[in-house]
């Protein structure tokens, strides 16, 4: 009955976005405004129903109703009830299904927020917000139907893939689903506006708190993705270059030079066409990024020409969109005027060179995870592009970005002083190069590379925190003024010093980690004792342990450092007998914002067990930098300018105008 | 078809199994030769996984890969030549890092070209929007035929006007 309601609310969903989907665009050409604020409470009722079906499946699971296909496949009565929701959207159908619940979200958001859009706009969008949930309600309902039933019902549940029973599929897909989705409102705003043929700065305005929730949202999804994998996977990476990485972050990479794109436009009423160009790409990206993952096209091509029906339907969809968008923007494109002129050496020439570098590097990553499945396609030849291939190509890029990434909130709009700009960065660039020396001296001998990228790093964040001083005139007021300057500063400065500074911050991690960290790779017998950078780890015993739904081996060690001891850590290994599987759950030890890790192997006949212990120095910081950065982003959406809401247009433009 | 049976069994083992990859056993006595074999193995790709290293990976082949790799280092073989020996044996797909041949040019050169080209594109449309900027400002210092003639009708009807009569 849940399942048969549940199915039937996303068939009304559908039914609704079709409504939204076509009765707006004619109230937007016929310049009704019933017409037009129908799609306000479709966008609303779509909501409603999609979220009812959501919440139909949560019930399946939580319940375990065997009778259900996915709930068989996926679930198992004596998995904890928390597993029994994220196991919701650990797989196809019902992460399809979190997909489409996020969707129109944001369009309920847009509808019921979006109070001081102009109508025509808002009703446009919503429409092709309206077209994305079309297509995929048709997907879910068509090839990937999470309701479907079972003739006769199974007494147990098959569970679900243990290494997806961990807290991080509770935040992880949500999270990630956030970001990519969010960017379909940026897209729907991009196409609202080719349609209309009218655009400017306002519109940029509107847009930018959405697209940088996404990318808040994305930018935590991919961070607590990587340490998800840092910790479960059991061999201490924490990115892979994996093709299903890398669709997380082609979009990240076009969002973040969508958000600065959109300073400009939003300022200086400049880039507009270019600006409409990023928000349809990162969307694209966002669907390129789930044709990828959903497809089963990664898994092996061949894969997917066996069972092509899911596969070739999200192609057509993404053909659609991505086809469609591109195409309405070749065309309309010339008609948006361009404006505000500025100097190479300017904010706006800054941004500039951040949306080249990004976008290269976005390109890089796209290229590289697709030409392994086009030249199999083409021509039947099978090559690897891993990561020592990322390594090489995408970090030069970053090199220059990085440098100029300080450099560009110190220049002024319009025409900047590259040498005033350079003067003021003075001290941080001192501070960079006394550490690239004290770090040279003292890993004399070491890898050259690791001092000079940490420098590079330290540079990025004196830069930012010189931003801030210069713009609360610290050292040059006395403290009390600069310290009340500091406060009225506009919430988006401060976002922006933050988001740097957090750039900087995860490089450090990251280079100490790649060059400093520490491995042991050994068999123990209990009581025997490892030492790794300092640490002594004495295995103490090997147990056995029950739990809900697996048997576990578990290892006591006692971590002392010159002999003292300072805690205790247990790794184990989980065997999960319903899917004859087992995962490795590590054991960490942060001190301070290094790691020890502990992961096991496989035990030896002799009563020894294989260890990889790893010492892992500043590893936290490659999340805090993200962290960091959100942070930033999280600040500068409570900047009050967008708070409150873009000014109105004057009264003459908001009038509604026929589109060109 | 076994190919495709061979490969979803592989990716069901790499999810399955706990990835836990040299295994104590395989490590050589010495450290600078032990070095170098990790190093080659980060290049190398275990080719029933997806996208692994034969450092990461737990699959029985990626072993066998690594015993292989360390057999031809002590073997006495330089980096290249261990790298030719697996080439030779099981393909460029063993290289997670393509080398640059003809079929790999555009996946290399992308990089490149999309930064001079999108440099390149700036720097002509900067060129093209100052020149129209610039003839732009011209062409509004100039006064239109008509601008012309109503100067001259103001002028004349001025002139009379400050006569003193």
């Amino acid at each position: 009955m849940i399942a048969e309601a549940g199915h039937y609310a996303l068939v009304l969903a559908l039914a609704l976005a079709l409504i939204q989907s076509t009765v707006p665009v004619i109230g937007a050409r016929l310049r009704d405004p019933a017409l037009m604020n129908v799609a306000r409470s479709t966008a609303l009722a779509q909501l409603l129903f999609v979220g009812l079906s959501f919440l139909a499946l949560v019930t399946l699971h939580v319940t375990s109703d065997f009778s259900v296909a996915n709930v068989y496949e996926n679930s198992h009565s004596l998995k904890p009830l928390i597993y029994k929701i994220t196991g919701v959207w650990g797989n196809h159908e019902g992460s399809m299904l979190l997909w489409v619940s996020i969707l129109a979200l944001f369009g309920g958001m847009v509808a019921a927020f979006g109070n001081n859009l102009p109508l025509s706009l808002r009703s446009l969008a919503l429409a092709v917000q309206a077209w994305v949930s079309t297509a995929f309600y048709l997907f879910i309902l068509i090839t990937s139907n999470p309701f479907l039933r079972l003739a006769n019902a199974p007494i147990e549940g098959r569970d679900l893939n243990p290494v997806l029973q961990d807290p991080g599929l509770a935040i992880h897909p949500p999270m990630l689903y956030l970001g990519y989705v969010g960017f379909s409102i940026s897209f729907s705003f991009a196409v609202a506006a080719l349609i209309e043929g009218r655009i400017d700065a306002a519109w940029a305005r509107w847009v930018r708190p959405w697209t940088l929730m996404a990318w808040i949202f994305l930018t935590l999804g991919i961070a607590m993705g990587s340490y998800w994998a840092y910790y479960e996977l059991g061999w201490g990476g924490w990115w892979f270059w994996d093709p299903v990485e890398n669709a997380s972050l082609m979009p990240w990479l076009a969002g973040t030079a969508l958000l600065h794109s959109a300073v400009v436009m939003e300022k200086r009423n400049a880039l507009k066409v270019w600006t409409i160009l990023l928000a349809i790409l990162t969307f694209s990206l966002s669907l390129l990024g789930t044709f990828l993952v959903r497809s089963g096209v990664l898994t092996s091509v061949h894969a997917f020409a066996t069972d092509p029906t899911r596969g070739v339907f999200i192609l057509l969809i993404l053909c659609l969109f991505i086809g469609g968008s591109l195409s309405l923007y070749a065309w309309r494109a010339s008609a948006l005027k361009q404006g505000g002129l500025f100097a190479p050496i300017s904010r706006e020439g800054s941004l500039v060179l951040n949306n080249l570098l990004l976008t290269t590097a976005c390109a890089t990553v796209f290229i590289g995870t697709l030409y392994p499945l086009g030249l199999e396609v083409l021509t039947g030849e099978r090559i690897s592009v891993g990561a020592p291939f990322f390594n090489l190509t995408f970090a030069p890029l970053f090199v220059p970005l990085l440098l100029a990434v300080p450099f560009g909130p110190l220049l002024a709009w319009k025409r900047g002083d590259l040498l005033g700009a350079g003067q003021r960065l003075f001290a941080a660039g001192g501070v960079a190069l006394v550490t690239i020396a004290v770090l040279w001296a003292w890993t004399r001998g070491g890898s050259a590379f690791a001092p000079l990228a940490i420098g590079l790093a330290v540079f990025v964040i004196a830069g930012a925190l010189t931003d801030l001083a210069e713009r609360c005139m610290l050292f040059r007021v006395p403290l009390s003024i600069a310290f009340r300057r500091a406060r009225g500063l506009p919430r988006a400065s401060w976002g922006t010093v933050f988001a740097h500074a957090g750039v900087g911050v995860a490089l450090i991690g990251i280079v100490c980690e790649s060059t400093w960290n520490t491995e042991l790779i050994t068999t123990l017998k209990p009581n025997d004792v490892a030492k790794v950078a300092g640490y002594e780890l004495k295995l103490d015993n090997l147990a056995q342990r029950q739990g809900p739904n697996f048997a576990e081996l578990l290892a006591h060690f006692t971590v002392s450092e010159g002999g003292k001891t300072i805690g205790v850590m247990t790794p184990s290994k989980r065997n999960f007998t319903t899917r004859a599987a087992s995962t490795t759950e590590a054991a960490l030890m942060s001190r301070g914002v290094s790691q020890l890790y502990i992961s096991l192997g496989d035990a030896s006949a002799n009563g020894g067990i294989a260890v990889r212990i790893y010492h892992k120095p500043m590893v936290l910081l490659i999340w805090f930098g993200p962290v960091l950065m959100a942070f930033g982003g999280l600040l500068s959406l409570s900047d009050r300018r967008l708070r409150v809401g873009a000014p109105k247009p004057a009264k003459a433009s908001r009038s509604l105008q026929p589109a060109e | 078809m076994n190919r495709i049976a061979a490969l979803v069994f592989a990716f069901l083992v790499v999810l399955a199994a706990p990835a836990h990859a040299v295994q104590p056993d395989e490590i050589m006595a010495d450290p600078a030769k032990e070095a170098r074999a990790r190093e080659l193995s980060r290049e190398l790709r275990c080719m029933v996984c997806q996208n692994q290293s034969i450092d990461d990976s737990e699959a029985p082949l990626a072993r066998d890969l690594r015993l292989l790799v360390r057999e031809r280092i002590s073997a006495g073989d330089t980096d290249k030549q261990v790298i030719d020996f697996l080439v030779a044996r099981y393909g460029e797909y063993v290289l997670l890092k393509p080398r640059l041949e003809r079929q790999t040019l555009l996946l290399w050169l992308l990089t490149p070209l999309a930064l001079g080209g999108g440099a390149l594109a700036l720097w002509l449309q900067n060129r093209r929007r100052l020149k129209l900027a610039s003839a732009d400002g011209d062409a509004r210092l100039k006064l239109s035929p008509d601008e012309e003639a109503r100067l001259e009708k103001l002028i004349a009807e001025q002139a009379p006007a400050d006569k003193p009569q």
